[in-house]
């Protein structure tokens, strides 16, 4: 009892200590920019015009799916699959449906992944793209139908799949059936696989957890943008289990390109040009072989 | 016996008498033969894996390893597996398709090891790879839940043809502690989060997720590890005779269409 109430009293300071904190630099929040990895503070319109990326340490800020598709495809050539799917209560989980409702009206998102078909630089592919702003676009049954059906959708027209991942893993509220689209959406990536297709994972802020140990990590090619958190495990939970503080750099794009995780690093400025190149010696080789046989 | 709650099932399955996969293997195989080792990095010892026969069937054995007390567990680091200890699932299971020998998995685990070396070396690729390869694998697999079905870390030895789970055993996106963290901020009230996870063999039954509930003696496998492990056996042989008559194009589809038509939601104009 009194344990208890020791913790309590604890984990009340803590959250006290982190509010103050947050507190100091939130001035006029929507006015500036503070970098998560590096504490640089510009001016928001700065930050915007470098396509959200901090001009002092690199690092590449979260973006929702509709700016990431507006970077990424040929203009007006974006045509989504599936908009109009919205998650139940496998679970009934208290006030579930209440966290969706205010998640969509906060971002005019029905979940948190975007699928749909869009040519980049003349190169048609599907697309997939994961937007943190809802629920930290955890993977329940509708992420795991969309993607599902967009690698479906993909081999079925022999189309290559281009994935910006980002999420904090399954989506805890719908139990063991969120834990489900692990494997439901790599069987998807199999079949895709077999097909002789290309798929391209693009690593976004932030990368882990159940999405990271499915989809997220078949990818073909595996790119990440700079200095992003990509891993499986939490960070406090290792540190929790090792008991000691790991190293600011662990977890990031630049550890997991090291560690042989990941094929190469590219930034936003870069990473139009990059997927279309790809795209293209792809398909050179893909319409070589069909020649052949 | 009545039915228990999750939380009593919960800590039904923690009781230290309980069989682990090393107490089954000799009573429900024989001429058991354990394989060692992922041909990259290491042996996990939490993952073990061999072949052996089920009545005269050659078959491939996998599973988490529990221990019984800290010695045990120390060799075992508690079931909670590293990357190598996937892949050492992953080569073993596509030895087996070389062969034409069905897969079985035995999950019993918290859930992946969460450490620096597990990131280092990929937990979740070696993960992913298993979801993915496993759900082509050219052989029968089934799997049986024996005690904690915990996160991606069970899964990765789940993606089968049909899953059993024992009648005390858990299945879970993550542990009811984890679940209070996470959603309440609050690990303490992971009694209440085990209430309403929905993680008993007949809640994963009635999901469409586990295919069979396998009786565990009055009391507990624990009372009686030779009665859970003909239990074990009689479903096995079952499951092994309705699979093997497939074809191997009908194994596959029907795979597939096990995980394909799981989700929850609604499409509006």
């Amino acid at each position: 009892m009194l344990e208890d109430l020791f913790k309590t009293v604890k984990s009340r300071m803590n959250i006290e200590t982190a509010e103050n904190k947050k507190g100091k630099v939130n001035i006029p929040s929507d006015l500036l920019f503070k970098c998560p990895r590096c504490q640089n503070v510009v001016f928001m319109e700065e930050f915007e015009r470098n396509k959200k990326v901090c001009a002092a340490c690199g690092y590449h800020a979260r973006i929702s799916a509709r700016e990431r598709i507006e970077l990424t495809v040929d203009k007006g050539s974006f045509t989504e699959y599936d908009p109009h799917m919205q998650s139940c209560n496998p679970i009934e989980f208290p006030d579930y449906e209440k966290k969706i409702a205010a998640m969509r009206e906060a971002t005019g998102l029905n979940d948190g992944v975007v699928t749909g078909e869009c040519s980049i630089r003349s190169q048609k592919c599907v697309m997939i793209v994961m937007d943190s702003r809802f629920m930290m676009s955890s993977m329940g049954s509708v992420a795991g139908e969309k993607i599902t059906r967009a690698f479906e959708r993909a081999t079925r027209q022999a189309l290559p799949v281009v994935a910006f991942t980002a999420s904090g893993g399954a989506r805890m509220q719908e139990g063991i059936i969120s834990l489900m689209q692990m494997a439901k959406t790599s069987g998807a990536v199999a079949r895709h696989n077999d097909a002789g297709l290309l798929y391209i994972t693009v690593w976004t802020d932030p990368t882990t957890g159940g999405v990271m140990a499915s989809f997220a990590s078949l990818g073909d090619i595996i790119i990440a943008e700079p200095k992003v958190l990509v891993g499986f495990a939490g960070r406090r939970v290792i540190e929790g289990t090792i008991r000691q503080r790991l190293p600011d750099d662990f977890q990031s794009a630049e550890f997991m390109l090291q560690h042989g995780q990941a094929d190469m690093i590219v930034s936003r400025t870069e990473m139009r040009r990059t997927i279309a190149n790809l795209l293209r010696i792809h398909s050179q080789q893909q319409s070589g072989e069909g020649q052949e046989s | 016996m009545t039915a228990l709650t999750a939380w009593e099932r919960l800590e039904l399955i923690r009781n230290k008498e309980r069989p682990t996969i090393r107490d089954y293997i000799p009573l429900i195989f024989s001429e058991f033969y354990e394989m060692h080792g992922d041909r990259t990095y290491a042996d996990d010892g939490a993952i073990l894996g061999g072949i052996g026969l089920l009545g005269n069937r050659p078959v491939t054995v996998i599973g988490h390893v529990k221990g019984h007390d800290l010695e045990e567990n120390k060799k075992s680091n508690f079931a909670m597996p590293h990357p190598e200890g996937y892949r050492k699932a992953l080569r073993l299971a596509r030895q087996a398709e070389k062969f034409k020998r069905p897969v079985i998995c035995f999950i019993d685990t918290s859930g992946a090891f969460c450490g620096i070396g597990a990131e280092e070396r990929g937990q979740g690729e070696a993960i992913a790879r298993n979801l993915m390869e496993f759900m082509t694998l050219k052989t029968p697999v089934i799997s049986v839940v024996t005690g904690e079905g915990g996160s991606g870390g069970a899964l990765a030895l789940g993606v089968c043809d049909e899953l059993a789970m024992l009648e005390n055993a858990v299945y879970s996106v993550i542990s009811p502690r984890g679940f209070a963290s996470i959603l309440w901020k609050d690990d303490t009230k992971e009694k209440e989060a085990a209430g309403i996870m929905k993680i008993t063999a007949e809640d994963l039954q009635g999901f469409g997720i586990c295919d069979a509930i396998i009786r565990e003696p009055a009391g507990g496998a624990h009372t009686n590890h030779r009665q859970t492990a003909e239990n074990i056996t009689e479903f096995l042989l079952d499951s092994l005779q309705r699979l093997s008559k497939k074809e191997v194009a009908n194994l596959l589809e029907s795979r597939y269409n096990k995980f394909r038509k799981i989700g929850t939601f609604s499409e509006f104009e």
